[in-house]
């Protein structure tokens, strides 16, 4: 086997203790619910005995570790809870917000990138020029922006003041009609559908959220393109290539960004780590109809178990995300499994 | 062919303009290989980026003309200089893995260039590369061609960029410091290829080096640059026999040559003779069988295979071998940073591997065995000003404190030669030779019987590197001490040790005393080192 | 070069030492210098904010409900008449309190254990790094919902929360820089000199993390400040009327489609001011405490 393999194989068994740490964290949350759940779930009315009923029936009177591997068994079978303010599965209520999340996610991802990474090149072929005080600027600003208060001060600035953008509700305007759902996502189902209208308007409400989102990973993304890129420029081998007469563009582009993107693809597995959080607070300005803010309603009404599939499931995203970017990782960079640098 | 008139650089940093070349004059003419030697940062590089127009950021040439072939490559289009670089003029680089691009195969490094200067097309590049990697002597270039930077050796990784350099024929190459980072057996075969092609394709040749011996062995000319000036040009015959310039009087006198002695580095000949020392037939150090075995990722290495040797006291053994031969273990091992496998290490009698290393930091034997460290800047507590690194150990392990630690701190920087003024100063704030002489000072304060020196001299300048050689060699009569002098080069070696012991493999290859082992080397390896360090000429050696 | 010049004037330069060097690298670096000022501003407000404020942050005035910045109310009222500019300062004592404490905790629990880990490695190390993973496989700020959702949405659980999240990044970055100084000549040279492990840790090893620690500190805090902030914009942690910056913004946002900019305006432009101090500081400190920088 070649140590190629075995490394992507390696990263791969990795990522099993890590998902058993994911369930046993979130099983400790579970029980370390605030009160006893089964008087709260059995309700205010409830006398001793439908109280310790209910506890039988949701086995909480069994040891510890009795209970974990129910919990297992549970997740194994999809089976997250029941949430009280929807009366759904939770697993059901997830999956049907999911799709509005990432949607949101992704689009400011790819915005947030296709800015940072040109600004952060431009900024280290540079340095002390305008566009690298511009990057600067724009990267210690952005990391201090408080997302729910730059979406809130976008919906100042563009709904109220200038009225160009929609109210920021949710996903559509109540004139439309969602499109057929194929994916789930509004602009590609739209646009399947080659419903036109409806693409644009759901285009015109995802652009504030997705620009708030995406003024928040902006900052991090170009800061270490930046650096890396820099630091790529300044290294022995770019010598070597400007010696043997490259020409400029290639010796930029063909050598040092390539060697510059490997860390940037790692410092994505954070951004996006931070973006899914930030997305919580994003859904609550805009009402966006997704899982932060399914979450967020959860957490009002005290909707524990809703709550935690939330948790849950965000981690496990977030898990399954890191081990695609540490995989791409190792398909970039051909000294993966190698010990020598 | 190439013609630098009064060229100045100077460099833009934070503490203002700093001019690192001034007012240089070089030539090279077709087919001669120029030598420029100096001392780190005496403006050799430089000299070479500028002309080449490749200096860093913040860099600028000031004034001066540069001409190949009639061409103005100071003035000319930064699209002409492309057309230049690679294809009229290129350059070879030190530390050759990082010269290269990481994550890219090394044939196709070749092509990018070949393509670049139009030599190959789409078609024909790979055919090309093929070709250019066996120029160099590279064996299955059609194997090699598919491999990146970090599967090959340091030697390798050279030939590769060797084999960019040349691979568009150019007329005049540069080669900034080619053996600096590679391994001494290397160093030579690499030198070799180079002059080889060299005297193959007919081309100019400017060879940037720190080492004078090299120069001398391979070029036709040699300039000695010192703080960004030329101090001196001539033969390497004039330069080595009638230096005129006192700075290359100094630098002739500090190259360690054959039949050398230490006093002989020293620019003033009139510096006092060496002090008388006794080496006594009692031995200090007995090891014995010693071992060292690693878990490695594909199954035990085997660093040290079971050596034996003896240090008697007063005496000084030399340990010589390539790195990864082992003998930076065996100096562990024996200063107790490192527990050995197996095997005895016995110290006036007693043996030392009773006790675990990790426990020795109490063991009343720590202050006898000290050690002085490679790498001066590492081996000194950025955060620790040099008093407080000196007086670490004496308070430690002889509970000086207040008054008696001050004066015995100072005591020990007058005798290493340090002023007393720079004892307040943070590592990073004295020079290579002031920090080795704390690290030396800290080794000798609390007055060790055996003295473990690893490669001392490694990171210095030649001339620092013949002061503190010769310091080492009256401290060691002055105190009476036993010294394991740890190096990679013998002709160093040589200049402090009554006895030497060849390493290769984790294996004792040849021991003995040292004109024994310098004169009439007993085995194929010790002749092999010895052959590769660069020979100035004969005459030298006699004067 | 400059070797002669220095040798005079280090030994007073020398005693005058890092207060000297502190003024010697604001003076180069007037951001920084800012970012001071700034820093003194908000300590001020946090240690005696009641006493800065204008109007009682509590006291609700029928009259005045609504009003947008004038002379006597310079950030306007909220709907229940309250003074928002004394309300804004009186809440930078709990934000920062909050972020302050959080920090603390994890920069101690993450040294102890980066220590550990990095110097003896081995099992332990192992087990860590493995723990470490997994708790960093949450989203950050997801992670702290659900911690501050299961153990009861009080104003310590948000600092224990903030403080559980941000073990990981101390815990990893004393690891490191532990680790890579393991097997330096100067700590060779420090176990030679009779130090013991312990003490070699502690005395040589540790004190040359600080560094990396500081910014990491420095810009830790203002993450602390915007976590704790989002936390109470959803409605965990602290409870109103307490005035604190996220619920502010939280209770000001409902206005801003119907015009009352200020409500929502005034305590998040304080919130970012304060984050984006700590974060100008956070590049400042570096070369504060850096010695290779000192020249």
């Amino acid at each position: 086997m070649s140590p190629r393999l075995r490394a992507i194989l390696m990263r791969l068994v990795q990522a099993i203790p890590v998902v058993i740490g994911v369930v046993v964290i979130s099983f400790l949350l579970t029980r370390a619910l605030p009160g006893d759940p089964a008087v709260y779930f059995a309700g205010a009315a409830a006398d001793e005995a439908s109280i310790a009923q209910i506890r039988e029936s949701m086995g909480l009177d069994k040891p510890l570790p009795q209970q974990f591997l129910n919990y297992v068994i549970d997740l194994v079978q999809g089976d997250f809870g029941q949430s009280i303010s929807s009366g759904q599965p939770v697993i059901d209520d997830l999956t049907n917000r999911l799709p509005a999340s990432l949607e949101l996610t992704l689009t400011a991802l790819i915005l947030s990138c296709a800015i940072a990474i040109p600004l952060g090149v431009m900024a280290a072929k540079k340095p002390g020029s305008l566009s690298d005080q511009l990057c600067r600027i724009l990267v210690t600003a952005g990391v201090s922006l408080p997302t729910f208060f730059t979406g809130i001060a976008l919906v100042y600035i563009f709904y109220y003041l200038l009225e160009i953008a929609p109210s920021p509700l949710g996903r559509l305007d109540f004139a439309f009609i969602e499109p057929d759902s194929v994916t789930g996502f509004y602009l590609i189902d739209a646009a399947l559908a080659g419903d036109w209208e409806t693409w644009f308007a759901a285009f015109k409400q995802l652009i504030l959220p997705a620009v708030t989102l995406a003024l928040f990973t902006l900052a991090p993304i170009a800061r270490m393109t930046r650096a890396s890129m820099l630091s790529a420029l300044s290294s022995d081998f770019i010598r070597t290539a400007r010696a043997a007469g490259l020409n400029e563009s290639r010796v930029t582009y063909g050598y040092a960004f390539r060697n510059a993107l490997l860390p940037v693809v790692t410092t994505l597995g954070m951004v996006f780590s931070f973006s899914l959080g930030a997305n919580v607070l994003v859904e609550k300005v805009f009402a966006w109809p997704g899982i932060g803010s399914y979450a967020v309603e959860a957490l009002v009404v005290s909707d524990y178990a809703a709550v935690q599939g939330f948790v849950l499931s965000m981690a496990l995203l977030f898990v399954t995300l890191n081990l695609v970017i540490d995989l791409t990782y190792s398909l970039i960079d051909p000294r993966i499994g190698f010990d020598s640098k | 062919m190439l013609k630098i008139k009064d060229l100045n650089v100077s460099f833009k940093t934070r503490n203002g303009t700093v001019n690192a070349v001034r007012g240089v004059n070089l030539e090279v003419a077709k087919g001669k290989i120029l030598g420029v030697v100096g001392e780190s940062g005496s403006g050799k590089s430089v000299t070479s980026y500028a002309l080449m127009r490749i200096l860093d950021s913040g860099g600028s040439i000031t004034q001066g003309e540069i001409t190949y072939s009639g061409i103005d490559l100071r003035r000319a289009s930064e699209q002409d200089m492309g057309e230049i670089r690679g294809r009229e003029i290129s350059m070879i680089f030190q530390n050759p893995r990082a010269a290269l691009n990481p994550i890219r195969k090394i044939g196709h490094q070749i092509e990018d260039v070949l393509r670049q200067h139009s030599q190959a097309t789409r078609y024909t590049a790979k055919a090309k590369a093929i070709e250019a990697l066996k120029a160099v002597k590279i064996r299955n270039a059609e194997e090699r061609y598919d491999a990146y930077p970090f599967e090959l050796s340091g030697g390798m990784c050279q030939r590769v960029v060797i084999a960019i350099a040349l691979a568009c024929n150019p007329r005049l190459l540069i080669a900034d410091e080619p053996t600096t980072g590679l391994d001494i057996t290397t160093q030579k075969a690499v030198m070799d290829l180079v002059m080889e092609l060299i005297r193959e394709r007919q081309m100019s040749a400017l060879l940037i080096t720190h080492d004078l011996g090299l120069a001398t062995e391979y070029c036709d000319q040699i300039s000695v640059m010192k703080n960004g000036e030329i101090v001196e040009q001539g033969t390497p015959h004039d330069i080595f026999t009638k230096p005129v310039h006192p700075y290359t009087q100094k630098l002739v006198k500090a190259t360690p040559t054959r039949g050398a002695s230490i006093r002989d580095l020293l620019p003033v000949s009139n510096a006092a003779p060496l002090p008388p020392r006794q080496i006594s037939d009692v031995p200090l150090l007995q090891v014995r069988e010693l071992r060292k075995t690693y878990q490695g990722k594909s199954g035990p290495v085997n660093a040290v295979k079971g050596i034996s040797f003896t240090i008697f006291e007063g005496q000084t053994v030399g340990l010589v071998g390539e790195s990864g031969c082992g003998k930076s273990t065996v100096s562990s091992m024996l200063a107790r940073l490192l527990d050995s496998s197996s095997g005895q290490i016995l110290f006036s009698g007693t043996d030392l591997t009773d006790v675990p290393a990790k426990n020795f930091a109490k063991d009343p034997r720590r202050t006898d065995i000290q050690m002085v460290f490679q790498d001066a800047t590492d081996s000194l507590n950025p955060r620790y000003t040099a008093r407080h690194c000196i007086a670490d150990p004496l308070k430690r392990l002889m509970n000086m404190k207040g008054k008696a630690l001050d004066s015995k701190v100072e005591e020990l920087a007058l005798l290493v030669g340090l002023p007393v003024h720079l004892l307040d100063r943070f590592p990073h704030q004295l020079s290579g030779g002031q920090k080795a002489r704390v690290g030396i000072a800290r080794a000798i304060s609390v007055n060790p019987k055996f003295l473990i020196l690893d490669e001392p001299t490694a990171a210095l300048d030649v001339s620092i590197q013949a002061v503190v050689l010769n310091l080492l060699a009256d401290l060691r009569a002055k105190l009476g001490m036993s010294f394991l002098f740890v190096s990679h080069d013998l002709q160093v070696v040589r200049l402090l040790s009554d006895h030497v012991i060849v390493m290769r493999d984790g294996e004792i290859v040849e021991q003995g005393p040292t004109e024994t082992v310098m004169n009439t080397p007993a085995s194929e390896y010790t002749r092999t080192l010895l052959s590769t360090a660069p020979k100035p000429p004969a005459d030298q050696t006699a004067a | 070069m400059t070797v002669t010049h220095e040798n005079s004037v280090s030994a007073n330069a020398q005693k005058s030492g890092a207060l000297s060097h502190t003024l010697y690298v604001l003076k180069g670096n007037p951001v920084t210098l800012l970012a001071f000022l700034m820093l003194g501003f908000f300590i001020l407000s946090a240690l005696m904010g009641e006493h800065l404020a204008p109007y009682d942050p509590l006291a609700s005035n029928a009259d005045r409900v609504l009003q947008p910045p004038s002379l006597d109310h310079w950030f306007g009222t909220d709907p229940l008449g309250r003074d928002v500019f004394s309300r804004v300062i009186t809440a930078t004592r709990l934000d920062l309190f909050i972020a302050v404490s959080a920090v603390a905790l994890s920069f101690v629990i993450g040294s102890l254990l980066g220590c550990v880990a990095g110097y003896w490695g081995g099992k332990l190390d192992i087990i860590l790094s493995r723990t470490l993973d997994t708790i960093m496989a949450f989203p950050i700020f997801v992670l702290a919902m659900g911690i501050v959702a299961a153990l009861g949405n009080t104003v310590e659980n948000i600092v224990y929360a903030t403080a559980i999240i941000n073990v990981p990044f101390y815990a990893r970055l004393v690891r490191a820089e532990v680790n890579i100084r393991r097997n330096a000549g100067f700590v060779h040279a420090a176990k030679l000199s009779g130090n013991s492990d312990l003490r070699v840790l502690a005395l040589h090893i540790y004190p040359n993390t600080l560094p990396p620690m500081m910014v990491q500190v420095s810009l830790n805090l203002g993450w602390a400040i915007l976590n704790a902030a989002g936390l109470s914009f959803i409605g965990l942690g602290v409870r109103p009327p307490t005035p604190e910056w996220g619920i502010m913004v939280a209770e000001g946002a409902n206005f801003i489609v119907s015009g009352e900019w200020w409500l929502a305006v005034f305590p998040g432009l304080w919130l970012m001011l304060a984050v984006f101090t700590f974060n100008l500081l956070g590049d400042g400190l570096r070369d504060i405490v850096d010695p290779r920088q000192r020249s």
